[in-house]
């Protein structure tokens, strides 16, 4: 091989970091069409540089399809040491090529949406910062680098969930969401302290091939809790999923950008990147598996009530998560990952054709005042239809073949759990009815204003062709593993699982398949029955019941009560009685002290001149005395 | 020889001084200043400072004294009005003298008092003075060069006139 | 002669100088007593080294007639701006650095 795998792969890292730099320092300057053109193509070169140090490892021996990447060394202090080093291995560029991949598509996309946007410049510079943090979390090979990651991800997401920071609901959502990721940071730093205290490296080679001996079955325990926290924060995973619906405050890329290629899958990636340790604490892996399906179930009926289109695909994409989670719990971690590849696809898809209709009608998201733009907007309504069935799971579209690899781990695996497994695929009968519900509310359904609908126009080509292409990637991207023909994905992660033969690859089972065709199928149908076309009215549901969705079960209204409201409330007594009366008090006593000193020793700086001279005379005596005294 | 000589100069020296500063006229005060500078060049010569004691007459007298009285003529101050500003100065300042005095003295009178040994010093006092200057303190010397040179620079800036 | 007869003069210069910038209003007065004062250490400097019979006394009252002319040099110019500016000369009329 005359050019070796990691010179690529410093390119992918590279290159959006100086599209960062260049979008910030000079987008202001440059003309919009640079900034673009810089923004996409770095990502868009990653892209292909990623690929290619992909398909140069293919090539190898799968044993040696491992390989570090040290930069140089970052701190080295006494014993510790933690250089900036990355790893390429199938699970990390695995991760790379969606993150690139599906990213680029939607930078090329935002060009068309953000267009007209006074903060053009700012937008690719934080959307490029974000793609290039998600790559520094997945190629990072020591767990203190894929915190910088964790933690940039994080500010990202903060960065562009408040972009239109000018409105209140925008800079209140980039907020909650940094907060509730902060639980998960303190999460990550404490599973990191743990790592350190007990193995002294962080590392993940070390970490990971010396914590069966290093970790007592306490540590190991409490090491998976940690990382469980940061993941479930990152994902957005009972009981830490309320930031994610409010981040629909951000445009339409953005919301794209993270629940499709970057940040939420971060926490799925981090379990799978150390399933070694969740291994090592079989209670933790249960719980994630637990919160997974949970979620999954929980996140899809809050979707059926949801008025705002983004906010349905928000807890749709809590409750893919949730499928995610279930299955890594499992310990089908390939399954997982190949979900959350499919996911990527279809809920880009998703997010994009929905964002065209919001483009269309001008920034309105609310699915009751939508409605009839199946004729205005013919491309868009294929694309979100080719999305709605690829998560509904039906076949052969992509999210059919990942679900039901999901489904026949939990029904049919060793390792399955009835109970989880029917919660799933119940699950899988609300997802068909609910994003089926929001297609025929958005196209089907007559106008309640048809003069809103007819000043709808078609998305521009820069938008409508990355949407085509994630429509060919939403409907064919689950050929790439069928069950029982094609282990693509699985093959691929194989090295990754080899050493600790963690992975549990679920059996293809005939009946799974044919009993999550129909649940899907039948929520299609139920959904059709409620809201096709002629029903005009408002759909019976149980009043209680709808009012129980509609506060998502009042998990907001607890966390108000239990935590911000006390929270504030402390605050506020702490501002008054002690900032003021304490510590305000002090300093100003000690300034006013000063003050009057400093006012009694005024007359010593007289300004003649010979008054110094006597004082110079006196100290000099009295030193000469002191000298002679002694 | 010694004796005779130190005597008389300091004597002259001490009433010059006195009579620089109490002298009601300031250029009375310059002219006593050079005599206590001549006396001083006169001691440096039976000390075996040749060199210090021709620079003492040429800048000293010469330069820095002749400078003093271009300004005083320059300014030709009147009388100072005879209101004291600081009463307590006197007061304050002779007794505080006393005991800076008290306190030389002190030290002096306890000393030994012992003729000084015979001089080893160079016999060629210009000689030795320069070559100490250009090896051993060539550094300081070159810094003294351009502390003239910012004392000349800073003295044309401060005395020019604004418009 | 005995080095402390030289000390003796030194010291009695010395102070002689100190109670000329004490008493003395006249701010070109007080400048040539603290010539006083600096001849006075030049003579006690240039006294030691015959005593040490060692040169660096020499030199170094040489460097202090060369910093010495340097100092009346920018101190005769402050008094001649001060004079323009306010034509008057009493140090005690100086006093707006009074804090």
């Amino acid at each position: 091989m005359e050019r070796t795998a990691p010179d690529y792969a410093a390119l992918v890292l590279l290159l959006p970091a100086l599209g960062f730099l260049a979008s910030a320092l000079l987008g202001r300057w440059l003309p919009r069409a640079v900034v673009a053109l810089v923004a996409c193509g770095a990502i868009g070169v990653a892209f292909v540089a990623g690929l290619s140090v992909t398909m140069q490892m293919a090539a190898l021996p799968a044993a040696e399809r491992a390989q570090r990447l040290v930069l140089w060394p970052w701190i080295f202090a006494g014993d510790f040491r933690v250089s900036l080093g990355f790893l390429l291995d199938p699970l990390s560029l695995f991760m790379v090529l969606v993150v690139t991949g599906v990213g680029f598509l939607i930078h090329v996309y935002a060009v068309g949406y953000m267009h007209g946007d006074p903060g053009f410049g700012r937008f690719f510079a934080y959307m490029n910062l974000f793609v290039l943090a998600m790559l520094v979390l997945v190629l990072a090979d020591n767990v203190l680098l894929l915190m910088v990651g964790w933690g940039g991800v994080g500010l990202c997401s903060y960065l562009l969930i408040a972009f239109w920071f000018e409105r209140p609901e925008a800079a209140d959502a980039g907020l909650k969401a940094f907060v509730v990721n902060a639980i998960g940071d303190v999460g990550l730093m404490l599973a990191a302290l743990l790592l350190y205290g007990r193995i002294g490296a962080l590392d993940y080679a070390t970490v990971l091939s010396q914590a069966p001996q290093a970790l007592d079955q306490r540590a190991a325990t409490l090491v998976a809790l940690f990382l469980l926290v940061a993941a479930v924060a990152k994902s957005a995973q009972l009981p830490l999923h309320v930031w994610l619906p409010d981040a629909m405050a951000g445009p339409t890329p953005v919301s794209a950008l993270i629940h499709a290629a970057t940040m939420v899958t971060a926490g799925v990636y981090l379990i799978v990147r150390l399933h070694p340790l969740f291994v090592l604490a079989p209670e933790v892996l249960a719980l994630a598996a637990t919160l997974g399906a949970l979620t999954a179930f929980f996140a899809a009926t809050l979707g059926l009530v949801q008025t705002n289109i983004k906010r349905v695909m928000a807890y749709s994409t809590v409750s893919q998560l949730g499928y995610m989670f279930l299955a890594v719990g499992l310990a089908s971690f390939s399954a997982g990952m190949f979900h959350l590849m499919t996911h990527a696809f279809y809920k880009a898809l998703l997010f994009l054709a929905g964002g065209a209709v919001i483009h269309a009608l001008g920034g309105e998201e609310d699915l009751r005042k939508m409605g009839g733009l199946r004729q205005r907007l013919p491309v868009t309504y294929w694309s979100f239809l080719v999305g709605t069935i690829a998560l509904s799971g039906v076949l052969p579209f992509s999210g059919f073949f990942s679900k039901e690899e999901i489904l026949s781990a939990a029904l049919a695996g060793p390792r399955a759990n009835p109970l989880l497994g029917l919660l799933a695929l119940a699950t899988a009968g609300v997802t068909a009815a609910y994003i089926f519900r929001a297609l025929l509310m958005a196209f089907h359904r007559p106008p309640d204003e048809p003069e809103h609908a007819r000043h709808a126009h078609e998305a521009p080509p820069v938008m409508a062709l990355p949407t085509l292409a994630l429509v060919a990637l939403a409907a064919l991207g689950g050929l790439v593993q069928v069950p029982g023909v094609s282990h693509a994905v699985e093959g691929w992660l194989e090295p990754v699982f080899a050493k600790a033969h963690a992975d549990v690859v679920p059996p293809f089972s005939p009946w799974v398949t044919a009993l999550s065709w129909l649940v899907a199928l039948a929520g299609l149908a139920v959904a059709w029955r409620v809201y096709a076309p002629p029903a005009k009215e408002a759909p019976r549901v149980p009043s209680g019941l709808y009012r129980l969705l509609a506060n998502g079960y009042y998990v907001e209204a607890l966390y108000s009560a239990v935590f911000v409201r006390p929270f504030r409330a402390l605050a506020r007594g702490l501002g008054e009685r002690v900032d003021r009366g304490v510590v305000d008090a002090t300093l100003d006593g000690i300034g006013q002290r000063l003050a009057d000193l400093s006012r009694g020793l005024r007359w010593v700086q007289s300004g003649y001149a010979r008054s110094y001279a006597l004082a110079m005379l006196l100290g000099t005596v009295v030193l000469l005395w002191y000298l002679l005294w002694k | 020889m010694e004796a005779a000589l130190f005597w008389p100069l300091a004597l002259v020296a001490i009433v010059a001084a006195v009579a620089v500063i109490a002298a009601r006229n300031a250029v009375y005060s310059a002219l006593f200043m050079v005599v206590v500078l001549f006396c001083l060049a006169l001691l440096y010569l039976s000390l075996g400072a040749e060199f210090l004691a021709a620079v003492q007459i040429i800048i000293y007298a010469g330069a820095i004294m002749v400078l003093f009285l271009f300004v005083i003529t320059l300014l030709n101050p009147q009388a100072l009005p005879e209101q004291e500003h600081l009463p307590g100065q006197r007061w304050l300042g002779l007794p505080l003298l006393g005991l800076l005095v008290l306190a030389l003295v002190a030290v002096v009178a306890s000393a030994a008092w012992r003729p000084l040994p015979p001089s080893t010093l160079p016999a060629n006092n210009i000689v030795a003075v320069g070559q100490a200057i250009f090896r051993s303190y060539l550094f300081p010397f070159e810094i003294t060069s351009l502390l003239l040179l910012v004392a000349i620079v800073g003295a044309v800036v401060l005395a020019q006139r604004r418009a | 002669m005995p080095l402390e007869a030289y000390i003796a003069l030194s010291a009695v210069l010395f102070a002689t100088g100190a109670a000329g910038v004490l008493l003395r209003r006249n701010p070109l007065v007080m400048f040539m007593a603290v010539e006083l004062m600096l001849n006075a250490a030049n003579l006690a400097f240039t006294a030691f080294a015959r005593a040490r019979n060692a040169l660096d006394g020499q030199i170094f009252a040489l460097f202090v007639v060369a910093v010495a002319a340097a100092e009346v040099v920018v101190g005769l110019a402050i008094i001649v701006a001060i004079f323009r500016r306010r034509a008057s000369i009493d140090v005690d009329e100086i006093s707006t650095l009074r804090g």
